[in-house]
């Protein structure tokens, strides 16, 4: 009796109020990533020599150094040049970069398997370049790289739980907080993994379904 | 270790800062005032062989932690892919657990959690390890799962024409090949667990990523300090993937290795 008015008095409500935290995270760190992923992954592409450079040691920096790392650099690292983000802002901006960085590569990966005749095609119709990249190319290559930028959502998912090493207090922030408060740490920490649990399998579901909703007839993208 | 359950002094484990040698970074700082350096060259200076003793100890978390999952990814792998239907739903939940939960949680849950309700006394580095390998497992059984299949299944009946038994074909046949074939997987599970094992800093392991704070809160240069940690990481990470690569040049037999991976990459729908 005593454990469940403890679950219904004190577990419940922070767990629910670090999960809405996370979702606030999760959500625009997905979208940013994914913005910014399809703009790198064109510009290394199709891009210019220097941008291509460009893109490129971006993607080698922020898939080379830790999540961990980077987080720490937006968040204590830039007050020594005078920018003071909240953690909140941080943290968004951390996860958006790192897996834009990641989404990139599914994105590259796709635009490079779009065979060369739809470009042909595209050309000899007096398409632009910019206009063919965004209406014949990037329709295709998005819906290949979706398994693969799928993956990344659901690890970004589980990352988001790194907000709380820059004081941002999201679930497992709110399960730490809980945890220390009653000694409880077992009980507590596998509620949270139950809760990421259930995130990320609802996230693979509603990620599948995209997938079949997208799927062009005639243009499956075969699973080997 | 002093490091106990309850209360956690991060930074027990970590050595002092200069060991009482005065030799090169005395000689860098000395060079590095009268040359007007940055100070936070200064600091980078002064700090960098303090992190890169930091390296070591995230190489061996990662060493350890890779062999951990190799050992359970293996069996895992086998039962997934030739078990009975019941094992090859658990080790499918199994998998599913691992990987579905973030890495902190599990970190927390282990040290805080299980060894305290167990009284197991384990130190930060030893769960570390442990986690990552648990982790790792699910991750690598899906590796050498990919692998397996790849294969050609003449090879297991020709194995069983032959008169091998059936442990013995997978064993001494499909093994081997398997193994083979999951060396760029591992390639790329060693920078995932590289990066994952700065995050068991939250432990107190004194690790790279635990090491640059630790200095970074004494003297004030956090930018130019987590900046550097960054650069060991990316020299790490390179440095893996290069001497794996090196080892999959090795371990290949020619004709064979790489060609149903040359197949899944020129597939062209």
């Amino acid at each position: 009796m005593e454990e469940w008015l403890y679950i219904q008095n004190e577990v419940y409500p922070a767990l629910l109020k670090g999960f809405w935290v996370s979702l606030q995270l999760i959500i625009p760190s997905a979208l940013c990533g994914l913005a910014i992923g399809i703009m790198i992954g064109v510009l290394r592409i199709y891009g210019n020599r220097p941008v291509m450079a460009a893109a490129n040691g971006f993607v080698v920096v922020f898939r080379g150094i830790p999540l961990v790392v980077q987080l720490f650099i937006w968040y204590f690292g830039l007050p020594y040049i005078g920018i003071y983000l909240n953690p909140f802002v941080a943290a968004v901006l951390g996860f958006s970069l790192c897996s834009g960085a990641y989404h990139s590569e599914y994105i590259r990966g796709a635009l490079l398997s779009i065979k060369r005749g739809q470009m042909l095609a595209a050309q000899s119709l007096g398409f632009s370049k910019v206009r063919m990249i965004f209406s014949i190319i990037l329709p295709q290559a998005l819906r290949r790289a979706l398994p693969g930028c799928g993956n990344e959502i659901i690890y970004l998912i589980k990352y988001s739980s790194l907000a709380y090493m820059i004081t941002c207090i999201e679930l497992t922030g709110q399960g730490k907080i809980l945890a220390s408060n009653s000694f409880k740490y077992t009980e507590v920490f596998l509620m949270i993994g139950a809760c990421y649990l259930v995130m990320t399998s609802v996230a693979s579901i509603i990620l599948n379904r995209v997938e079949d909703r997208l799927r062009l007839p005639g243009f499956e993208h075969h699973r080997i | 270790m002093g490091t106990r359950c309850g209360i956690v002094s991060p930074y027990s484990p970590i050595l002092p800062l200069n060991n009482g040698k005065a030799s090169a970074h005395e000689a860098f700082h000395f060079w590095g005032r009268c040359e007007r350096m940055p100070e936070s060259l200064i600091a980078i200076g002064d700090a960098l062989p303090y992190l890169l003793r930091g390296s070591l100890v995230t190489l061996i978390v990662v060493v350890g932690a890779m062999a951990l999952g190799l050992v359970l990814g293996v069996p895992l792998a086998m039962g997934q892919v030739y078990g009975h239907w019941a094992l090859r739903r658990a080790i499918a939940v199994y998998v599913w657990f691992f990987r579905g939960i973030p890495l902190l949680v599990f970190l927390f849950l282990f040290y805080f959690g299980l060894c305290t309700a167990l009284d197991i006394n384990l130190s930060a580095f030893t769960v570390a390890i442990i986690v990552l390998g648990l982790i790792s497992s699910a991750y690598q059984s899906q590796i050498f799962r990919g692998a397996i299949l790849s294969l050609p299944e003449g090879q297991l009946k020709a194995a069983r024409a032959l008169g091998m038994s059936d442990i013995k074909a997978i064993t001494v046949i499909i093994l081997p090949q398997a193994l083979r074939l999951s060396v760029p997987g591992w390639s790329n599970e060693y920078s995932i667990l590289l990066k994952d094992s700065a995050v068991t800093y939250a432990l107190g392991v004194a690790e790279i990523m635990a090491r640059a704070h630790f200095v970074a809160t004494r003297t004030y240069q956090q930018l130019p300090l987590y900046f550097a940690a960054g650069m060991i990481f990316l020299i790490l990470t390179w440095m893996g993937t290069k001497s794996l690569r090196l080892l999959e040049e090795k371990v290949r037999i020619p004709g064979y290795g790489s060609s149903p991976q040359l197949a899944a990459e020129s597939f062209d729908p």
